[in-house]
Order: structure tokens, then C-alpha cells, then sequence
């Protein structure tokens, strides 16, 4: 059942009333998370958890943050993201071919035979995949690099990184916001997805981070003075417009998230992280999903 | 052939500051063993250009790769025993996954950080990168070949690991053509045994070859600088013409340039062999020309057992 036909998404691009572009961005996140179920269903795997936790978050990035060609993916001066969260892939695969990287009709190839749409992402295979992840704690050292890159080659581009709870239990992502720390390369943008459920359990249980905001503060990070919801378009574009008046670097940001976000009995529960949705699931959750979206686009 | 030594660590800082002002896009970064691995006087004269990020290995090889992604070409300097275990992840999944030109300099390779004992002695190294798909492995034998390779892996599309040594060893290839990445250099020609070498033992081939000739010996001396892609035509060629094939490395004989080498001949051209190397076991301290004697890295034992597998028991 694959069922949507989203409105031309990029026509968002060219709104210029901002509350509108934003309920317009809201609705374009919740028919992502329709088209991931829809993948997920389809091909029996892939992660739903971790990619409905970034929809916004990644909607609201290419289709207003980020200056980017999607006819010319490798365009030097394009603002750079590294999703280290890399199993939120299908997500991004959808974000990126509505956005316009290549067709949506070869989003249902995800992680099939001789794909380019990886189980986790590959920046030689995917148009728009700045780097390649998915083993966790790789993405805030690239994304270091790449903000460093630019300071040396006076580029102004803007390197996101976009960070999950298991990003965080890894040793490298301290040693690379360690490193930030010390090197202060402008323009480097930590994205924290803060769901507070891993695989195996909630945070808490597996690996408590709090408290993150004073930790990234003693670790010499310029950290957001509020904590956004992650799910409104209206408030994750707030805390873009913070980060956007910032002069001091490294920079973060942390979203309040909820892991497989949109449908009741997915969200905050681990089992979802990367579990096969079997039909009967699939049909409440769609319900949902549709039922949420209905409402979304009366507000546009 | 000079009788003067170089340390290839000497060499290789020295090259990056010959380097540095031609290829602009070249950058260094070490994990706080600037001062040992000589990549500080780089760091002095190009601040810009020099990254210290402190004792974080895996750190490091993923900032590196995020450069790479943006048009600079990083070498990356540190242990070589550091590089290949604390690095193993962010060289697969990132460096050689996403080809991306970053150059590896594995220093104090293999038993040249003598005193420091087992933990940091690089015995492993080869095993593990050539295991890596996309991934260049050059074990250079002195100072001159040392600079080359990283001329050369500075022209390459992809990454390159390349191993140097802490210690002064002797220069053999000043007058010599230079490095060729993926080619075999023949030192003699012979017809009795083929001696395949990397790296510091190179040396001592040569003066073991020289032996074996009083003996009426003659060998076939290959040094097999780069291990992957490796010269398989040319080590091919020279097993069928000798019939047996003695390795020599300064390296665990499991996954180094033995393996390697049987790797090729035991498909194309099933050859008789023998190899020296570190058998299955940790190292100790002391003086680096006692360890190569004590773990049979010499030039005796390189004569000796020519002469066993010329004459089997």
C-alpha cells in the first residue's frame, strides 16, 4: 500500500509567510512519516524509531535551513549535514528525493539488492549524503572536519550534525566535541535528537545522559538557552533563528523528541527502534499517521 | 647503496615540510606525539595547517575525513600500533568505505619502539589494513622510499596507509629509481630461491643475498614495498622461476607480507615457502637491534633458512 501523493513539496521552498511555510512544513513531516511506514511495511526492515524522531528536524533543515543544489548534490559551497543518527536513513532518503536528489519512486528500492538506498547511508551511493554512517559516534568529528575545511578554504558554508541518544553513549562524539571545543570552527551546528530511548530501553536505563545542556556547557559548547520540541515546525524554526544570530562556536541545540513519533503506542517505546511492522500493526499505525495529517493540512 | 642511516620518522617530517608549500591543500594532524612522530616543525611553520587534537586517535581519522570530503588532502600521524587498533572502525567505515584521500602514517612501526615494549610495538598493522577494502598498504625500506610514497600517495584518489620506522636504518635507494606504488622492486636476479622483503628488513635481504652468492646460491630479491594491490605478475613470474619463495618482514607472520604473498602464489602458482616474520605472540623491551635478532629478524636467519628451504630435511 503505497498511498501518498504528497502536494509538490518543494513548493514550500518559495513560501515567504512564515507561519504558513511552516504548517506547510508540518505537513510535508508527517507524510514522510506515512511514506517510511509505508517502506518499512513494504520491505519488512528498516528502523522507524529513529526516523520518525527526526522528521522535523530534517524537514526543517532541507527545506529551510540548508542552502543546497539538489540538481548538483556535490556543489562545493553547499551547507553540509551529517546525519550520525544514520539509522533514521529512510528519513532522510525520503526528505532528500522530495526535496529533489532523485526520483521518490526509488525510495520502495530501500535496502533491496544493488539499491543505491543503503540500510544505513552511503555518501557514494546516495545523491545528498554528505557522509557516509550509521555506526554511531563517527558524525561530530566529520562534521568537525568539514567546518574546519571551511575556516581553511574561506567557505562559508554551515556543517549540521544531527546526533541521537546512542551518538551520545559513544566515546568519540566527547572527544570530538572536545576537540570543537578547543578548535571553535564557525559555523558547526550540533543537532541533539533528544528522545531518551535507545535500542534496548529508555536512556535512563541503558546510558542516563542528563544533564546534557550543562554537560555540552562545561564542555565549552555555546548551548541553546531553551530546550525546543522537536516536532513543531514552529519552534525547531525558532531555535534556527538562534543558531543563525550565534557568533560563538561550537553551537548546539537540543530537541525535545519522542521516538517513533505520530503513532500512540510506537512513541517512547523501544521495541520500535528497528522492529518489522507486521500488517495488523501497520493498519493502526497508518490510521494514525492519516488521522494527525488530516489535521495538519487544515491549518495550512 | 650509502652507508649512512636515516630515521624514516626524520625523513617524513622533513618531507612534509618540503611538500607543504606545493600542495596547498595538504594538511597534518597528530594525536600528541608531534615531537616523536616529527610532524611538529610542520606544525610550527603552517599553524593553519596542523591539527594536535590531543591523545583521541579515532577523533582525528574521522576529522580528517571530513576534510577530505571538502577538498584538502589530510595526513594523519601517529602510532602506528594506535592508528591500526584504536582506528580500526573510522578507517573502515568512513576513510576507505567513502575512498576518501586520506593519507595514514603508521610511525614507530613495527619493533621500533623497542623500549616502550609489547603495547606499542606495531606487529599487526599490515594484517589489519590490507584487510581493508579501497585501502593502499606501503611498507617503505628506508627514508628516501618513505618520501616518495608519500609524494606519490599525495597524487592518489583514495587513502594509503603507510608505515614508517621510529629508528635510523640505512638508506639503500638514494641513486635508485624511485618508489613505484604496485610495483615490486627487484634487487638481484637469481634462479635458486625468490626472497620477497618489506620494510627495515630490506637491508639485511640484501646482505643475506650477498652471503647466499659465496655459498653458490643465487636469489631472486624482490622488495614488495607495497603490499596491496600487490605485484602479483611479478611475484608470480619469480616463483615459477625459482620454485621456492622465502618472505622476510617485520610483521606477525599471520596476515602480513607472507600471507600476502601465499595468498597469490597458492592460487596462480603453488610454490614451496617460508616465512620470517614475529611468530603468534606479544613482544618485549629492549634495544631494537636485540629484539629483530631475538625474534628472528636477521640476516642469519635469513641466510639459514635459504639454505633449509633450498635443502629441505
Amino acid at each position: 500500500m503505497q498511498a501518498n501523493t504528497h502536494r509538490e513539496p518543494r513548493a514550500v521552498l518559495q513560501e515567504k509567510d512564515r507561519k504558513k511555510k511552516a504548517a506547510m512544513l508540518q505537513v510535508l513531516a508527517q507524510e514522510f512519516r506515512l511514506t517510511v511506514l509505508d517502506i518499512l511495511h513494504e520491505n519488512g526492515t528498516g528502523h522507524w524509531g529513529g526516523a520518525a524522531s527526526a522528521a522535523e528536524l530534517l524537514v526543517a533543515l532541507y527545506f529551510h535551513a540548508m542552502n543546497v543544489r539538489p540538481e548538483e548534490p556535490g556543489w562545493p559551497l553547499r551547507d553540509r549535514l551529517v546525519v550520525s543518527k544514520g539509522h533514521a536513513s529512510c528519513m532522510l532518503y525520503t526528505v532528500l528525493a522530495h526535496r529533489g536528489y532523485f526520483a521518490p519512486a526509488e525510495l520502495k528500492t530501500f535496502r533491496q539488492i544493488d539499491s543505491r538506498l543503503q540500510g544505513h547511508p552511503c555518501m557514494l551511493k546516495t545523491p545528498g549524503v554528505d557522509m557516509s554512517t550509521g555506526p554511531l559516534g563517527h558524525g561530530t568529528s566529520v562534521a568537525l572536519g568539514m567546518a574546519l575545511a571551511a575556516r581553511l578554504l574561506e567557505k562559508s558554508y554551515w556543517t549540521y550534525v544531527l546526533l541521537g541518544d546512542g551518538d551520545l553513549n559513544e566515546g568519540q562524539t566527547w572527544e570530538a566535541i572536545m576537540a570543537a571545543a578547543k578548535f571553535k570552527p564557525e559555523r558547526l551546528v550540533a543537532l541533539i535528537d533528544y528522545n531518551k530511548v535507545q535500542l534496548d530501553g529508555p536512556s535512563e536505563q541503558i546510558m542516563p545522559m542528563d544533564p546534557l545542556p550543562e554537560k555540552l556547557r562545561a564542555f565549552n559548547w555555546n548551548v541553546a538557552p531553551a530546550v525546543y520540541d522537536g516536532h513543531s515546525i514552529v519552534e525547531v524554526l525558532k531555535s534556527f533563528d538562534w543558531v543563525k544570530g550565534q557568533r560563538q562556536w561550537p553551537a548546539a541545540v537540543i530537541y525535545k523528541t519522542h521516538k517513533g513519533q505520530g503513532v500512540s503506542f510506537m512513541e517512547d517505546n523501544a521495541q520500535w527502534h528497528g522492529a518489522v511492522i507486521d500488517d495488523a500493526t501497520y493498519t493502526k499505525a497508518r490510521q494514525e499517521l492519516l488521522q494527525t495529517l488530516q489535521k495538519l493540512e487544515e491549518l495550512v | 647503496m650509502t652507508a649512512v642511516n636515516v630515521a624514516m620518522r626524520d625523513a617524513f617530517g622533513e618531507a612534509l615540510l618540503a611538500l607543504a608549500p606545493d600542495v596547498p591543500e595538504m594538511v597534518v594532524l597528530d594525536a600528541d606525539v608531534s615531537t616523536s612522530a616529527r610532524t611538529a616543525a610542520f606544525g610550527q611553520r603552517h599553524v593553519s595547517r596542523f591539527f594536535n587534537v590531543g591523545v583521541a586517535e579515532a577523533n582525528m581519522l574521522d576529522i580528517a575525513a571530513g576534510m577530505a570530503t571538502c577538498g584538502l588532502r589530510p595526513i594523519v600521524s601517529t602510532f602506528a600500533v594506535f592508528l591500526s587498533l584504536k582506528g580500526a572502525d573510522q578507517v573502515r567505515n568512513i576513510i576507505c568505505y567513502n575512498k576518501l584521500p586520506v593519507i595514514l602514517a603508521g610511525n614507530y612501526g613495527g619493533l621500533s619502539d623497542s623500549y616502550d615494549g609489547a603495547s606499542h610495538q606495531s606487529i599487526l598493522d599490515i594484517a589489519i589494513m590490507r584487510a581493508m577494502p579501497n585501502l593502499t598498504v606501503v611498507v617503505p625500506a628506508d627514508g628516501v622510499e618513505l618520501r616518495q610514497a608519500l609524494e606519490a600517495a599525495l597524487r592518489r584518489d583514495g587513502p594509503t596507509y603507510i608505515r614508517i620506522c621510529r629508528n635510523p636504518t640505512p638508506v639503500l635507494f638514494a641513486d635508485a629509481p624511485p618508489l613505484e606504488i604496485g610495483k615490486v622492486r627487484k634487487l638481484k636476479s637469481g634462479s635458486d630461491l625468490t626472497i620477497a622483503v618489506c620494510g627495515v628488513p630490506t637491508s639485511m635481504a640484501i646482505e643475506a643475498a650477498d652471503r647466499l652468492v659465496q655459498r653458490g646460491v643465487s636469489a631472486d630479491l624482490l622488495e614488495v614495498a607495497t603490499i596491496k594491490p600487490i605485484d602479483a605478475e611479478t611475484l608470480v613470474i619469480s616463483a615459477r622461476k625459482t620454485g621456492k619463495v622465502l618472505t622476510v618482514e617485520e610483521h606477525t607472520i599471520h596476515g602480513g607480507l607472507g600471507s600476502a604473498v601465499a595468498e597469490v602464489l597458492s592460487q596462480r602458482a603453488p610454490t614451496r615457502m617460508s616465512m620470517i616474520g614475529i611468530e603468534d605472540r606479544f613482544t618485549e623491551s629492549g634495544a631494537y637491534d636485540a629484539l629483530l635478532h631475538k625474534y628472528g629478524i636477521s640476516v642469519d636467519r635469513i641466510e639459514s633458512e635459504a639454505l633449509r628451504l633450498l635443502n629441505p630435511e
